[in-house]
């Protein structure tokens, strides 16, 4: 999947957009601060055509899996698993089983060949039904290999994986100011369901589930109901919780050698011989504490960001997609603050760039009448080091950590695209 | 595979279920050997707590009759096993100094024998060759003996049930408290093994077995779980006779009741099934016995329950889907497992000392087992 796939959203798509991306190369935002394929992005007003939600089907084969470049769906229902067995054939078949029925539910069919209500009415239906009659919805299933999958965390090979995984999976370091729980954190395998209807996400990972029984458990979940970033450039830039536009500057479908770069595993990787396309998946459930942001004055906020709230513009310039110049000064001060997120997320001061694709999510309420509310974080990334771990050792002056707390941290290795019918999640790894 | 033969395979299937029932009357625990039907001979088995010496090792197919004596300090259950511990014949609840009988028809094929001090766990056991001729039966033959099989399994749990329940009720009636609470989780396990059976006759089950604020306005809290919350949460059972009274009448009927009732193959694959969900409803989530944390042996007993119900079907399963019956067989084993870990003594772990982790290794196994289960009534109905 390297290309957005619903007409409607390519409709909308101009030229003058596209060669400004292709042009753009986040070397380019790297070497000069600033990103040169900003510059031609329109504004989100001005985006022709943009369909509201698409529910057509994204193929599920192809050289990546779909899910990481795709248009950015507006649901999440992301799931990790412990594997409960020990018996490699018996995960192989779930892995098997898995990839059939994600291929029908991606393309908008039941779970299992039955169906929901065409099997014989005294077995279970393999199909739980509740996405009868509802379109694809542009549902993307993407599986990801958790460090613990290799080598388990009292250090032992269930699997014979141990010398397969690549160096760069492994747990991530601890950052100051981690309020981790263990219980929603990690996980040997994880899968990604996102779509533009909650039901269908729900019921794609509700299904697969349910595929597993006995072989894997769930460990957590999490729910996210709107999208927190673009991963394509005609793409409306969403808001996050914090009322900011969020996605703006992001790694897009429309930047293959920035891609090439920073997302996609390289062949010459450490475990390229089974990880070359796929890339690595960070997870952190970010709490953001609603409460105090809400009673923080416009000027905090906005300085604590460094972009404007309304339009999106970083600050000291006009326009969202405006590059962001760290020099522009405003009544003898820099524009944008030394502290602010953007400051020190941006390429120009992190040293790098990863693809965001979290999503927010209200868990209700903490019993001390607060919003149970954050952004589920996910980065997919070539290398966790040099992508998430990098950038977010930056963040450790972010005036935004006032404002949040990391309460769950994951790491996936997620492999490439299945190639064809005969393929499936994790062949190369297992087979080969 | 190939399997040993459940069944005289000349009599036509009717017959045969009459031939049977007149068997089970006498097999579901009773002392006294059947009426018309003259054992080949009498096999002594002596069950101690560590031994189980069964006098023989090979007899041949026909009917025989077992003579278990509890020469152990525990209360012991003694069993004959087909393939799958597929429950061919059991005496429950032999006291120590005890002799009963177990009167059993073995068709050609291989056992086991298995004797339960403190009536928990695999037991010690013994292999048991049958000889004889074996056949093949038909796929209606071996669905006429599932109801058949299950019926006589019910039947053995029901005179234990009687026993057990009398005797609680005496310990309540008597004002001995460390009596009746040992009691108590005894007593439901024979209750839980059966109570696909058991709901069958609607208004008993909540009589029974109703939990508090379970009760239609005007009708009282009657049953185990009263009693059961006045020993754990006051430990005043002062007023408690007349419901123990009660329970006993109640038990009394529904074993009658139950006694006479065949399932039929389908209501028994939704039982082995019903067992299951029972489990994961109300006893992992410590719902069933909310005073006395005992949910484990009644997690215990409902396997137990599942598993007998999809042995009784085993004959057929075997023919039909041999793919479904090896994984039913490794979960329950699988499930077993998980459970074992918690074992106490003779009993189990209390549901309030479990970590949240080792119960979610429990809901694990039995999700696993349901998804398994749950496939067996298709098979029986697509037939
Ligand atoms: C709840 C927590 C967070 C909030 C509310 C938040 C919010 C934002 C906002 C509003 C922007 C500006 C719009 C844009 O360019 O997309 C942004 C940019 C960015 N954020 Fe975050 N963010 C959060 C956490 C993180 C974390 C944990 C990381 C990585 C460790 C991160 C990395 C970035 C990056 C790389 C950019 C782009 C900066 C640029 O190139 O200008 N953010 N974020």
């Amino acid at each position: 999947m390297s290309e957005p796939t619903t007409a409607g959203e390519q409709g909308g798509l101009s030229r003058r957009r596209v060669l400004g991306w292709l042009g753009a190369g986040t070397a380019g935002a790297l070497a000069g601060g600033a990103a040169g394929g900003l510059i031609g992005r329109a504004t989100a007003d001005d985006a022709t055509g943009t369909v509201p939600a698409a529910h057509g089907a994204v193929p599920f084969t192809g050289a990546h899996q779909a899910g990481i470049v795709t248009p950015a769906q507006d649901r999440l229902h992301f799931v990790a698993f412990d594997v409960v067995t020990d018996d490699r054939e018996e995960l192989v078949e779930v892995l098997k089983a898995w990839t059939e029925a994600a291929r029908r539910m991606t393309a908008g069919r039941d779970a299992g060949p039955e169906g929901a209500v065409a099997g014989s009415p005294h077995a279970p239906p393999d199909d739980t039904g509740e996405a009868i009659d509802l379109p694809p919805s542009e549902l993307t299933l993407t599986i990801g290999f958790g460090p613990t999958l290799f080598t388990s965390a009292d250090g032992v090979d269930r699997f014979g994986l141990a010398a397969r995984r690549p160096a760069h999976l492994s747990e991530l370091p601890p950052f100051p100011g981690d309020q981790l729980d263990p219980a929603t954190s990690g996980g040997d395998l994880c899968i990604q369901a996102c779509a533009n209807d909650p039901q269908v996400a729900v019921h794609a990972v509700r299904n697969l589930v349910r595929l597993g029984a006995g072989v894997v458990s769930v460990r957590w979940s999490q729910l996210g109901f709107g999208r927190t970033s673009s991963t394509t450039a005609d793409q409306v830039t969403p808001r996050n919780l914090f009322g900011f536009k969020d996605g703006t500057n992001n790694l897009k479908a429309e930047d293959p050698s920035g891609l090439d770069r920073f997302v996609w595993v390289d062949p010459a990787d450490s475990g390229g011989d089974w990880l070359a396309g796929g890339s690595y998946l960070v997870t952190r459930r970010i709490r953001m504490l609603i409460e105090p942001w809400d009673t923080s004055s416009l000027r905090e906020q906005e300085q604590t960001i460094g972009r404007a709230k309304g339009s999106g513009a970083p600050l000291g310039q006009r326009g969202e997609f405006d590059a962001v110049d760290f020099t522009a000064r405003v009544d003898g001060g820099f524009a944008v603050p030394e502290t602010s997120h953007v400051f020190l997320a941006h390429p120009t001061n992190a040293g790098t760039a990863i693809l965001r694709r979290g999503y927010s999510f209200v868990d209700g309420s903490d019993g001390l009448g607060r919003l149970d509310a954050g952004m589920f974080f996910i980065a997919f990334q070539r290398d966790p080091e040099t992508g998430f771990v990098q950038v977010q050792r930056n963040l450790r002056a972010d005036a935004l950590n006032e404002y949040i707390r990391h309460t769950s941290s994951a790491v996936f290795a997620c492999p490439p695209g299945v190639r064809d019918d005969g393929d499936w999640w994790g062949r190369a790894l297992f087979a080969g | 595979m190939s399997l040993p033969d459940h069944r005289p395979a000349l009599l036509p299937a009717l017959a045969l279920a009459g031939l049977t029932i007149a068997l089970t009357a006498a097999c579901g625990g009773s002392d006294e050997t059947a009426g018309g039907e003259t054992p080949a001979d009498t096999i002594a088995v002596a069950a101690g707590d560590d031994a189980c010496e069964v006098d023989a090792t090979e007899i041949p197919a026909g009917t025989h009759e077992f003579e278990v004596t509890n020469e152990g300090s525990r209360v012991t259950e003694f069993y004959v096993y087909a393939e799958g511990d597929r429950v061919m014949g059991e005496v429950e609840n032999i006291a120590p100094g005890l002799t009963r009988s177990l009167l059993v028809e073995l068709p050609a094929g291989e056992y086991e024998t298995a004797c339960k001090p403190g009536m928990v766990g695999d037991g010690i056991r013994s292999p048991l060759t049958v000889t004889g001729e074996s056949a093949q039966l038909s796929e209606d033959e071996s669905l006429a003996g599932a109801a058949v099989d299950y019926q006589r399994y019910v039947q053995s749990q029901t005179a234990a049930l009687t026993e057990r329940t009398a005797a609680f009720a005496d310990a309540v009636r008597a004002g001995d408290v460390e009596g009746a609470k040992a009691l108590y989780p005894v007593a439901r396990t024979y209750w839980e093994r059966i109570e696909p059976v058991a709901e069958i006759f609607g208004d008993l089950d909540p009589l029974i077995d109703g939990r508090e604020g379970d009760q239609e306005e005007g009708q009282d809290f009657t049953g185990f779980h009263r009693i059961e919350k006045a020993l754990w949460e006051t430990g005043d059972i002062s007023g408690m006779g007349p419901y123990a009274d009660r329970l006993q009448q109640d038990v009394a009927e529904i074993v009658a009741l139950a006694d006479e009732t065949t399932l039929d193959p389908l209501q028994l694959a939704n039982g082995a099934k019903a067992l299951l969900d029972e489990v994961a409803t109300g006893k992992i989530t410590g719902e069933e016995d909310r005073y006395s944390h005992t949910d484990l042996w009644d997690f215990a007993a409902n396997l137990e329950g599942s598993q007998a119900a999809v042995q009784a079907l085993r004959p057929y399963l075997e023919e039909a889907d041999p793919e479904l019956v090896a994984e039913i067989d490794e979960r329950f084993a699988e499930t077993e497992a998980e459970l074992g870990q918690y074992r106490a003594g003779d009993g189990w772990v209390l549901h309030d000392q479990l970590t949240q982790d080792q119960l979610k290794g429990l809901s694990d196994s039995i999700t696993a087992l349901t998804e398994s289960v749950s496939r067996v009534a298709a098979v029986v109905a697509d037939r």
